[in-house]
């Protein structure tokens, strides 16, 4: 039995905060290759990296409260021949260095591994200005910028080691919910290729990051009621995995998409584009309407319906089966 | 078809280098003609600054543009890529003629340089206050790596009113980075207006100096004292050299009029000019 199978209903099953198999990675790589530098904006503990200072203290720059600067110093450190990888909050890396991103790293072509910690509503109490949702939208629409978010820590490991030897720029959501393992012991993460978790033949839900796990007892759920989804988990945003939509849209004839991200301008608006092109079929496209209010990243995520009743609804729908 | 451009090896003799600067500013003003685009009075204010360094200071290869050892430089200050180009050429990093299409429809030769495209360019600018930040990291690149490389950055004075050149001003005296050198254009005029004018820079000596920085102030047209003062090294602290400069410098009817950031001068205008900067 896979992870992705293993029953998560009775609650007991582990959860994992991704940033410490990214730090621990990080660490693993740069051991073994003197080039692996990190960039923060005193951001050391939020983004895990006081193991990594503490065994390379020279190999850890600090720039302090200053984004712009954070990625463009990290532009001028591939120059010099060096790997960085530049952590700091999704929302600040994103929102104000996005210039930075576009012209020092993506545009420069410059291999700087752009690390967006406690994306999404991670800080959901702290309010709209702390959610990390509109970065699927802003960085995919930066050219040459690969976009992911890796869905666990195996995963989340696998795409460090990538991103470091891959050359190219790289922005990865390193999630901070705490989310259980979906991928199995055999899976290995692809750039640019979407894992099916489950086959179906119903409907699809594609999901990224923290909602994978949800699409997944959504389709318990269904499966109860005699519905036949497929789940994919969309770990890299840019470049699309068009392949496997286009199959997925043939063969289901109905998508459901979820993402931890306003609702407009990133995995369901990917979606919407390709298949609206190609395979035009009906979807919904779960994600946040709007500011947030307050709260906890839990209540927040099932107050916008992204979780498995609200997937569950949405697929009914298109399924012409009523809400609930 | 026209003869071949010559190209200029490096020189330590100010005179030699005066004479490149003209054969770089003459070479700026036809640019221009030609692109019916560019921006001509910064260029011609930071031509004596990039003459010093490509064709005195930096240690590069035009052979061998990556070569990991080189000195970084970086043109902070990306719309005036016509003076750039003029000079990269002319140290032959690549065909001086290829410098006619610039801003031609699909020529390498962009209104803001790109590396990918252009050898010697390190970094893609354009939008203002890019290039200190980018700087800062090379030369924390080379310190992290044990390497004795120098990183200049020339900077517009108008666009030291972008918050990142400071966030970068903060970080590199913190660190004592004195292998960055900033050089600011000061030819006090930005897009619209006079800078002090516009949003006040002065005291800017003092700005570097309260962030930790040496300062050094030069005029930014005389080529021999440019060149001396940085081809030397400091210690201890990343070193601004403020070089006073006009805009528009050497031809008389631009020179310290801001109508000149970016207008194109007329055929007319072109002889007069050619035959001022020819002196």
């Amino acid at each position: 039995m896979s992870a992705a199978e293993a029953p998560r209903a009775d609650g007991a099953v582990e959860t994992f905060d991704c940033r410490v198999a990214f730090a621990d990675e990080v660490i693993k790589l740069a051991r073994a290759d003197q080039r692996i530098v990190v960039v923060c904006n005193d951001s050391v503990g939020s983004s895990n990296m006081g193991a990594f200072q503490k065994e390379f203290p020279d190999r850890l720059v600090n720039v302090g409260i200053a984004e712009q600067n954070m990625v463009g110093v990290g532009a001028g450190l591939a120059n010099a021949g060096m790997i960085p990888f530049v952590c700091a909050a999704g929302p600040f890396l994103t929102g104000r260095a996005t210039e930075q991103i576009k012209a020092d790293c993506a545009y420069s072509q410059y291999p700087v591994v752009l690390c967006g910690m406690s994306p999404g509503m991670a800080y959901g109490e702290l309010g709209p200005t702390h959610h990390s949702i509109e970065d699927f939208a802003w960085m995919r629409a930066i050219a040459e910028l690969i976009v992911m978010a890796p869905v666990d820590p195996a995963e989340t490991r696998q795409a460090v080691q990538w991103a470091a030897q891959s050359g190219k720029p790289v922005y990865m959501r390193v999630a901070r919910f705490k989310i259980p393992a979906v991928t199995g012991p055999d899976h290995q993460f692809e750039p640019g290729r979407i894992s099916t978790l489950r086959e179906g033949s119903d409907v699809t839900l594609a999901a990224i990051g923290t909602m994978v796990s949800r699409a997944l007892d959504a389709a318990d759920l269904l499966a109860e009621e005699g519905i036949s989804a497929r789940v994919l988990n969309v770990s890299t945003l840019k470049p699309l995995d068009d392949a496997t939509i286009l199959k997925a849209a043939r063969e289901t004839g109905r998508i459901v998409t979820a993402e931890e991200a306003v609702s407009s301008g990133g995995l369901g608006g990917a979606i919407a584009e390709l298949v609206a092109q190609h395979h035009p079929v009906p979807m919904r496209i779960l994600g946040v309407p709007g500011f947030a209010p307050t709260g906890d990243t839990q209540f927040l995520l099932d107050h916008f319906g992204l979780n498995a009743a609200g997937l569950a609804k949405a697929a009914r729908e298109l399924m012409g089966k009523g809400g609930d | 078809m026209r003869a071949v451009e010559p190209t200029f090896e490096r020189t330590a003799d100010p005179e030699n280098l005066q004479h490149i600067a003209s054969a770089v500013r003459q070479k700026i003003v036809r640019t221009i003609a030609l692109a019916g685009l560019g921006h001509v009075g910064g260029d011609l204010s930071v031509t004596d600054i990039l003459t010093a360094l490509y064709f005195d200071v930096l240690d590069i290869d035009p052979a061998n543009p990556l070569k990991p050892d080189r000195d970084r430089f970086i043109l902070s200050k990306g719309h005036c890529a016509a003076a750039f180009y003029s000079v990269l050429s002319l140290r032959g990093f690549f065909d001086p003629a290829a410098v006619d299409t610039f801003m031609k429809p699909l020529s390498p030769l962009n209104g803001h340089p790109n590396r990918r495209k252009i050898p010697g360019v390190e970094a893609n600018t354009g939008p203002l206050g890019h290039g200190l930040p980018i700087g800062l990291g090379a030369a924390i690149g080379a310190k992290v790596t044990g390497q004795s490389w120098r990183t200049f950055v020339v900077v517009g004075d108008g666009e030291l009113q972008e918050g990142s050149n400071w966030e970068a001003a903060m970080a590199a005296g913190h660190r004592g980075l004195d292998t960055l050198t900033v050089i600011v254009d000061r030819n006090r005029f930005q897009q619209g207006a006079g800078t002090e004018a516009t949003n006040r820079l002065e005291p800017l000596a003092d700005k570097f100096r309260a962030f930790g920085w040496d300062v050094i102030d030069v005029d930014g047209h005389d080529v021999g004292a440019l060149r001396d003062v940085l081809a030397t090294r400091g210690s201890g602290k990343p070193r601004a050299i403020i070089a006073k400069t006009n805009k528009g410098r050497g031809v008389s009817f631009m020179e310290d009029l801001v109508d000149w950031h970016h207008k194109v001068p007329n055929a007319e205008q072109v002889e007069l000019a050619l035959k001022e900067l020819a002196r």
